[in-house]
């Protein structure tokens, strides 16, 4: 500091050797590059401060550490299932025929320094990646970040949780243990149950009779290469759209529809990203280093008879398990010398269907609402009664299916009988939707007219005042113009009228868009107006 | 480890029955007698008559605790059932876990402290032994858990898994009931489940797991007991979904509260 501070009345603008050498490079690479375009762009990209705009990046950087603990995990696994005699160093196994991807991944916990951390990383990572998109669709979903123009993005993000689940489940498989082969025997099932097909597929994923001996190298593949390469590039475009869409934000002063209020991305931003990209590593770290996950040494080698009690897929496969679980017996038809296994087709169509709802639901929601204008202002969940019970009760439907998948443990763990699980779930995938829709909405109608009141009329402040007649009154604070912004600022939607298109027709089409736009928009509660501000000052 | 001496601990200082001063007394009235015998026979007679003063005093135990719902003959009830050829094993097992005597009826006799000392257990199956030829309590080469545990970890997974879990840590049944966690159990109590096959359990005679191989079993059980969890806190050895539920609320609960943190405004 004070050998800097003698130099500066000597050097004018003379530049250091340093600055110099920056920006010597700085500039050879911009000449061949041109890339200072796109810093300028990408420098200037806007984020907005709020919490739950975070997961999309909590995602991203488990990501990252799930392909750098994944490499380091390449150099030493085997993908083949050639039978071979482990001779590691764990004494319960030693002896024991297994699979050399078994035996890889065994010596990789406990003959390769660093390797079983790595292991717990890779895997830890991979449920906080899956989780971490979870919770981001939930976000993006409820703040409605979805609509136009955003709605591809939507898709692309579907793809990529759906290429998440897909890479999940590859690499839960690959070690050969005992609980990925009932997994994967449960997948065998699945298919097996698509009528006509489901068989010919089957022998051509796994090279023949499950299990074969191909598999697990068909797995490695899709793991590591292909799998990965998708997700990247889908990765890529939802980055870029990003970007090209900006930013959504919450209502706010001085936030409109037009602007983005935020921080640049440089240098503050990026500083505090590179920040909280080694926080997400530490905690991961942090999680693997203390607790233990998939013991594969515990489960043992693969072989198709045992089946383990509580045996279960990892947590974004569940609903897939508990779906499976609460078909009702007798799911069966005969046709001839031909079973139709509908007790295992059926949830799989539930699940497509459900996975295409969620897909779907930003052109669904844009057709009933017959909205084409650009939304940049996140709605606040309430302010969208319908959109927030819809959520509900899809989070209703998911988690049912979810607890269905654990039903054995909820049973032993609450001392309860695993039929009464079963049918508790059962009738709760159907009914706890609807409880939840009607709860959700009438709640947040409740939380608008709460705050519209708020809005008018302030809050009350607790200070009870003696008027001179005798009378008292409690004081009611008002809002400052800030805080009631949020409150009033939000869009007041319609039901859209029938009206005969251009020739004076009234379709069906039409007439099933006005009849679902009135069910969205038929309870609602209308901001609060300027005037009706202006006016309600007059009373207290 | 930690289990076995608070096991014992537990035994010793189990609730006194009713009936205790009662047995206590019969105890000492038979010893008293005992000694009388031991001095007036011969060698070879000694032995069996402590076994006989032993099933003696089972009998009295049983008529005392038992006879109500396994019936004065061991015949069985519309309570309960017979006992007749169940050998020591089945009763050295369910007494001497705390099973039976039953606290209420319900889908399963659940583990509760031990109602009887360890005395009296071995009188009770001594008694029931006496009754009617059947499994025997185990000899001590088989419990040492100096088998192998390799073999005896496949024969777990293969037999035991499918109820009891793969890493022991017990699983759901149907109507409520369960097969138990076996972290801590006894190898003697293991032993007698396997031959026995208390309440849900099917029986795995010597014909169909070997002696030996009940030890390998044993063993193995024990090596899960003794070795620490290797890759941290086993969260309950219960899989992916104790795995799903830490990430959910303590993983992502960690990191949406450091996103919460960084984006806080200053106060």
């Amino acid at each position: 500091m004070s050998t800097t501070t003698d130099e500066r009345p000597t050097t004018t603008v003379e530049p250091s050797r340093g600055q110099r050498f920056t920006g010597w490079a700085a500039n050879y690479v911009d000449e061949r590059t041109s890339i200072s375009g796109l810093v300028k762009e990408l420098g200037r990209k806007i984020f907005p401060d709020h919490w739950s705009f975070m997961l999309g990046e909590v995602a991203l950087y488990s990501f990252i550490v799930i392909l750098l603990s994944g490499t380091f995990m390449t150099f030493f696994f085997q993908a083949s299932m050639v039978p071979v005699l482990y001779d590691g160093s764990y004494v319960p196994l030693k002896g024991i025929e297994m699979s050399a991807a078994m035996a890889s991944t065994l010596d990789l916990s406990f003959d390769i320094r660093g390797g079983l951390l790595m292991r717990q990383v890779h895997h830890w990572a991979a449920l906080l990646f899956v989780a971490s998109i979870g919770l981001h669709m939930l976000r993006i979903f409820f703040t409605g970040a979805f609509r136009k123009p955003r709605e591809i993005n939507w898709l692309i993000g579907f793809v990529l949780f759906v290429l998440a689940m897909a890479e999940g489940f590859t690499g839960y498989s690959l070690p050969d243990d005992l609980l990925s082969g009932n997994g994967l025997r449960i997948i065998d099932g699945l298919i097996k149950g698509v009528p006509i097909v489901g068989t010919w597929i089957s022998y051509l994923l796994f090279g023949g009779e499950f299990p074969g001996e191909d598999v697990v190298g068909r797995f490695y593949t899709l793991h590591i290469l292909l799998l990965p390469a998708i997700l990247v590039a889908a990765l890529g475009v939802h980055m870029l759209l990003l970007i090209i869409n900006k930013h959504t934000q919450f209502a706010g002063p001085g936030r409109t529809n037009d602007n983005v209020v935020g921080v640049p991305i440089m240098p503050v931003f990026a500083a505090k990203a590179g920040g909280f990209f080694f926080i997400i590593f530490g905690v991961i770290v942090l999680i693997a280093s203390l607790f233990q996950i998939n013991p594969i040494w515990t489960y043992g080698p693969y072989d198709p008879s045992p089946v383990s009690a509580g045996t279960q897929p990892d947590w974004y496969i569940g609903f897939a398990d508990g779906a499976l679980r609460l078909v009702p017996p007798g799911w069966e038809l005969e046709l001839g010398p031909y079973t139709l296994s509908l007790n295992v087709f059926i949830p799989t169509l539930v699940l497509v269907l459900f996975l295409a709802v969620v897909a779907l639901y930003p052109f669904v929601e844009a057709w009933i609402t017959g909205d084409k204008r650009e939304h940049h202002i996140a709605d606040r969940p309430r302010n969208a009664p319908t959109r927030t019970a819809i959520g509900a009760a899809g989070v209703t439907f998911y988690a049912m299916l979810w607890a269905a998948a654990s039903s054995d443990l909820i049973a032993t763990h609450f001392r309860l009988t695993i039929e009464g699980v079963i049918h508790a779930c059962q009738f709760l995938l159907i009914v706890g939707p609807i409880i939840a829709y009607v709860v959700t909405k009438r709640v947040c109608l409740a939380l608008q007219k709460k705050d519209r009141e708020i809005a008018l009329h302030g809050y009350e402040s607790g200070r009870i005042v003696r008027l001179p007649g005798g009378e008292y009154i409690e004081v009611h604070e008002q809002l400052d113009e800030y805080e009631r912004w949020k409150l009033v600022s939000y869009e007041d939607y319609k039901p859209l009228m029938l009206r005969p298109n251009a020739q004076g027709k009234i379709t069906a089409g039409e007439r099933l868009r006005s009849r679902a736009s009135s069910w969205f928009f038929e309870d609602r509660i209308a901001p609060v107006t300027k005037t009706e501000i202006e006016k309600s000052h007059g009373d207290h | 480890m930690a289990n076995k001496p608070k096991t014992s601990a537990r035994r010793d200082r189990g609730r006194r029955h009713p009936l205790a001063t009662v047995a206590l007394i019969m105890v000492g009235l038979l010893g008293t007698g005992g000694a009388y015998a031991l001095f007036t026979t011969s060698a070879s007679a000694e032995t069996s008559t402590a076994a006989e003063a032993q099933v003696e005093d089972g009998s009295k135990l049983f008529a005392a605790n038992c006879a109500t719902c396994h019936g004065m003959n061991l015949q069985g009830t519309t309570q309960a059932p017979s006992l007749i050829g169940v050998g020591a094993a089945a009763v050295d097992f369910q007494v001497g876990t705390g099973r039976i005597p039953l606290a209420a009826t319900g889908p399963q006799a659940e583990e509760k402290p031990v109602q009887f000392t360890q005395e009296q257990v071995a009188a009770l199956a001594a008694y029931v032994a006496s009754m009617g030829p059947g499994p025997g309590i185990p000899s001590e080469e088989y419990l040492g858990g100096e088998g192998d545990a390799a073999v005896g970890a496949e024969l777990f997974r293969i037999n035991c898994a499918m109820c009891h879990n793969v890493a022991g840590a017990g699983g759901a049944l149907t109507e409520g009931k369960f097969a138990p966690p076996l972290g801590g159990v006894s190898a003697t109590h293991i032993y007698e489940a396997m031959i026995t096959g208390p309440q849900n359990m099917p029986v795995f005679n010597d014909a169909n797991i070997s002696p030996e191989d009940k030890a390998n079993i044993i063993t193995y059980l024990k090596y899960l007991d003794e070795t620490p969890s290797v890759g941290g806190f086993g969260l309950g050895d219960l899989g992916p979904v104790s795995e799903g539920l830490f990430i959910w609320i303590f993983g992502l609960g960690a990191i949406v509260a450091i996103t919460i943190w960084l984006t806080a405004k200053s106060n």
